[in-house]
């Protein structure tokens, strides 16, 4: 998986391309323990990424419930498989997505 | 009827991964199914590798085979590990907010939504559990 990162001011945007899944999720989590700090608006951009496993929802609540308290936090570009996976895990009422 | 026996560990989702789909294409899968399948393997395996020799290592034995009449994959995940059987889990609540949110259950119980048919039997010291879905 790749992660390409673009930071402006308080506004952060993260573009995923692969697979978020039980090896690359660790990743994302370094990336965001890295990054989260003092943003405000957090973007994902899905445009690129095939899929997600729960190893990737876990990832994806831990900085909802941060963006939660400092924040919003919004996933966009999110394809078909990837929009059932949120249907079916109810992710769908928790994460906002575009 | 084809199969793979590899060490039961993170680093071999994607081998395990790389040889289910070899099949897939071979039978033409779709690809949305076949995305479908491919998240069933990182939850199964990735199981299979972070719980079943826990603290050791062990093999995992996946097994493909192809049904005809109507269109179907099986595939097999088999390990010598501790007894478990994921299946007996109660589903999770996925109507709780972020907050009240926890994740454990929640790789079993998509496998168990997306798929067509899932079992579990504990046999001559083995976990085997079967996944099928139509293509």
């Amino acid at each position: 998986m790749t992660i390409t990162k673009k930071a402006e001011g308080e506004k952060l945007s993260i573009a995923l391309e692969g697979r978020l899944d039980t090896t690359t999720a660790p990743q994302l989590e370094a990336e965001l323990k890295r990054s989260i700090g003092g943003v405000s608006d957090l973007l994902f951009d899905f445009e690129k990424l095939e899929y997600l496993s729960s190893a990737g929802l876990r990832v994806l609540l831990a900085a909802q419930k941060v963006m939660n308290k400092q924040g919003t936090m919004v996933i966009k570009n999110v394809n078909e498989t990837i929009a059932e996976v949120f249907e079916i895990t109810g992710f769908s009422e928790i994460l906002t997505i575009e | 009827m084809k199969e793979l026996t590899v060490e039961a560990i993170t680093e071999n989702i994607d081998v395990v991964t790389d040889f289910v789909n070899e099949q897939l294409l071979q039978a033409g899968c779709p690809p949305k199914t076949m995305s479908r399948i491919d998240i069933a393997i990182d939850e199964l395996f990735g199981n299979i590798a972070n719980y079943a020799y826990h603290p050791g290592v062990g093999p995992a034995t996946v097994r493909v085979e192809l049904k005809h009449d109507p269109l179907s994959v099986v595939i097999t995940f088999i390990d010598r590990g501790i007894p478990y059987d994921p299946l007996k889990n109660e589903d999770p609540d996925v109507t709780l907010s972020a907050e009240e949110r926890k994740i454990g259950g929640l790789g079993i119980y998509m496998v168990k939504k997306s798929m067509d048919g899932i079992r579990y039997e504990y046999k001559d010291g083995q976990n085997i559990l079967i996944i099928e879905k139509l293509l």
